[in-house]
């Protein structure tokens, strides 16, 4: 029934705009799916969307809400880029490669770990330091690009000048997506689920999320549990900037963080917090947004009609969530 | 029950999937497709409605010829699709030949000119037929707006009354220093030898927004710019971008009673609802340009180049011939028009060159020596803006 109410919901959208609700529907799957080109395109958004949700499950785990992921994964791309520029010329770019992905993630962690310490010590709100550094991670990016890395003689929006071909994490030809950037996902989904489930440390996170001051009774330290949360969090969101950089865009852009962040929130509320619906949530959430091109080149429909979509489901979702916690008299728990 | 209802959405989405997958169908009965990647929106009365419009002028004088296209492709109303990807998609709809309309597509179409050896690639406003870093399957185009933009400037140099004369600039590189810089030749040639004022007198200014158009909280707002403008004396402001902020703004003031002009740019009915204000509009008419290259491309008789193309001197109004034109608008005065038209016939018949020396760059180094006619490459990748121009020249 639920799944009925969705799908009308969508479909009022769409004849509300004016859209012809079957061709729309099917032009959506087709352009994502329709082909292994397409297939490509919808992993290559998956890969960072996967990467940001499983970082955020840490912190939903501990219950912060780790909105400065968008910003993170900016740092991650900034850390990757800086390390590229240095090591443009290597005889060694695989080494420089590998050294753009630790960096890259640390600076996620670093950006992570400035909104936990703000949360931890100096009782800001996760929420408002998390957007705050966003803001100041997109004027970094600008002021890089428009200023140190800008391009010889010219500034220009579409980023710094690429990298040498040598320095991109290389994607067969058949394949159309980096296996470098698939594999390291899936092992990032592995590692999530093994520290989340059988780990002191998920066991942790899940007790101070569940009861921050009960957590205490059982030695636990809330603070620096939320610490290690958010660190691992942005090393994620960092290493999504950097393959962001390394794998699709092959120098920074201004919008390089492309919103995948703010997706990924709505990614694991939509899986209802579990990390086993997380991947399949992303690629749906992915296969809409690529598949959502087909709309103004088949159709001439603005495509901004899949993020009312894709916002109108969540909402959706969520509202029957609420409902049904109500029902029951129970609040919602991870 | 929370899990209940998330299986139920993905068991019903699943299943809509599966129905409504379709086989992709071919694109028409057309034998040729070719596909446009416009940077802003098709009807924005600028810079990617003339390239939609001239799609529309192929496909009428070719038929079986058939745009597909996408417009909007910049990084703030598409966040994470790249040039690469939306050719894929071009391409896989059947486009043989694929048009991209900015300087900063320069990157993803060199990228997908290399992935699709057998589709043709036109970047209008590149450089990588000259300079050899893009393949063979990849030409440039550009018209010489400077000439467009001379005229701009030459008209505002003979309206205004307070002498100071204002440019909508977007971002700082070679071919907008160029433009700005043409603006200013013509506005000085206007100034000293038509009105015959001393060139020092002759104020021109330009404001860079950081962007062909505006993109709020990262670029300067363009109605901002030229409300200054026009708040501080400027009573002409030449746009450089391609949207027509300041021909609106223009407009809202003429109606505040303020005696202001503005010259929109890219479009050659830029002009339409703002009689009062508009001087004219230097356009770009791409439509014989784009016949030429998907003729070639269609017959296989496909050539790499790199391709400046001047107006048609004869007409330059003609829509069939030459890229650029310039077409004058109602509020120039018909003295402004005669002496227009005689300052076209000059430039045409050669008798006439703005980039002939001595011309100082701004910091007072030289540009061209005394008599020294620029060559292409130094009109193509000038450096600075003129001396006598204010505004920065390159990004801080």
């Amino acid at each position: 029934m639920v799944a009925a109410i969705v799908l009308v919901f969508i479909s009022a959208i769409l004849v509300l705009a004016g859209a012809p609700v079957l061709e729309v529907h099917g032009l959506l799957v087709t352009g994502a799916v329709g082909s292994w080109s397409k297939l490509a395109q919808v992993l290559r958004v998956w890969v960072p969307l996967t990467l940001c949700s499983c970082g955020l499950l840490y912190t939903f785990q501990i219950g912060l809400w780790n909105i400065g992921v968008e910003g993170q994964v900016m740092l991650g791309a900034i850390g990757a880029t800086a390390v590229l520029r240095l090591g443009f010329d290597s005889a060694l770019p695989g080494a420089v490669l590998g050294a753009a992905l630790v960096v890259g993630m640390l600076g996620g962690a670093l950006w992570a770990l400035l909104a936990g310490l703000l949360k931890t010590w100096g009782g800001v709100n996760e929420i408002f330091a998390g957007l705050g550094l966003n803001f100041v991670a997109q004027g970094l990016i600008l002021w890089l690009i428009f200023g140190p890395w800008r391009r010889p003689g010219v500034a220009s929006m579409s980023g710094t000048e690429p990298f040498a071909e040598s320095l991109w994490f290389p994607t067969p030809a058949v394949w159309r997506i980096s296996p470098h950037a698939l594999g390291l996902t899936l092992v990032a989904l592995a590692a999530t689920a093994l520290v989340l489930r059988h780990t002191r440390l998920g066991l942790a996170l899940r007790a101070v999320g569940g009861n921050p001051s009960a957590s205490y009774l059982f030695g636990l330290k809330p603070g620096r549990l939320m610490l290690w949360a958010m660190g691992l969090a942005g090393a994620l969101a960092g290493l999504a900037g950097t393959l962001q950089v390394t794998v699709v865009y092959h120098r920074l852009i201004p919008a390089i963080s492309s919103n995948y962040g703010y997706l990924a929130l709505l990614v694991v509320m939509l899986a209802d917090y579990r990390l086993s619906w997380v991947p399949f949530i992303a690629f749906f959430f992915a296969a809409l947004n690529v598949g959502s091109i087909q709309l103004p080149l088949v159709l001439q429909l603005d495509s901004s009609l899949s993020g009312v979509i894709q916002g109108a489901l969540v909402l959706t979702v969520l509202l029957i969530h609420a409902w049904n916690s109500g029902k029951a008299g129970t609040r919602w728990t991870t | 029950m929370i899990k209940k209802t998330l299986l139920g959405t993905l068991m019903v989405l699943a299943l809509s999937m599966t129905i409504l997958t379709a086989p992709p169908q071919p694109v028409g009965a057309s034998d040729f497709s070719f596909g446009l990647l416009l940077v802003g929106p098709y009807n924005d009365r600028g810079w990617s409605q003339a390239h939609f419009d001239a799609g529309h002028y192929v496909e009428a004088k070719l038929p079986g010829v058939k745009m597909l296209y996408i417009d909007k492709m910049n990084p703030a109303d598409r966040p994470g699709v790249t040039i690469p990807q939306l050719v894929d998609d071009l391409v896989g709809k059947g486009a043989k030949l694929i048009i991209a309309n900015s300087d900063d597509m320069k990157d993803g179409i060199r990228e997908a000119a290399k992935q699709h050896p057998d589709t043709y690639f036109l970047h209008i406003s590149g450089d990588d037929a000259l300079t050899g870093k893009g393949p063979n399957n990849l030409s440039n185009l550009m018209g010489r707006m400077e000439y467009g933009k001379m005229l701009a400037g030459f008209t505002a140099a003979l309206t205004t009354k307070t002498g100071k004369i204002g440019y909508l600039g977007p971002l700082i590189n070679e071919e907008t220093r160029r433009l700005a810089a043409a603006a200013y030749l013509g506005a000085r040639y206007g100034w000293e030898q038509v009105r015959r004022q001393p060139a020092a007198d002759l104020k021109f200014k330009v404001t860079w927004i950081g962007f062909w158009f505006n993109i709020p909280g990262v670029t300067s707002d363009p109605t901002q710019v030229a409300q200054n403008f026009f708040d501080s004396g400027y009573d002409v402001v030449l746009s450089g971008i391609d949207t027509t902020e300041a021909l609106v703004v223009a407009r809202q003031k003429h109606q505040g009673g303020k005696p202001v002009w503005a010259v929109p740019y890219d479009f050659k009915g830029a002009c339409e609802g703002a009689d009062q204000v508009c001087l004219g509009v230097p356009y770009y008419n791409w439509g014989p340009s784009y016949l030429q290259f998907i003729t070639a491309a269609r017959s296989g008789n496909w050539k790499q180049q790199w391709l400046w193309l001047g107006p048609d001197w004869s007409d330059i109004n003609n829509e069939d011939r030459g890229p650029i034109g310039f077409l004058p608008g109602p509020a120039l005065s018909a003295e402004a028009r005669t002496a227009l038209k005689q300052f076209t016939a000059e430039l045409g018949a050669g008798k006439v060159n703005l980039f002939q020396g001595p011309l100082d760059y701004q910091d007072g180094s030289s540009y061209l020596k005394a008599g020294e006619v620029a060559s292409d490459q130094q009109i193509w990748y000038m450096q600075q803006l003129l001396k006598g121009m204010e505004g920065p020249s390159s990004a801080k």
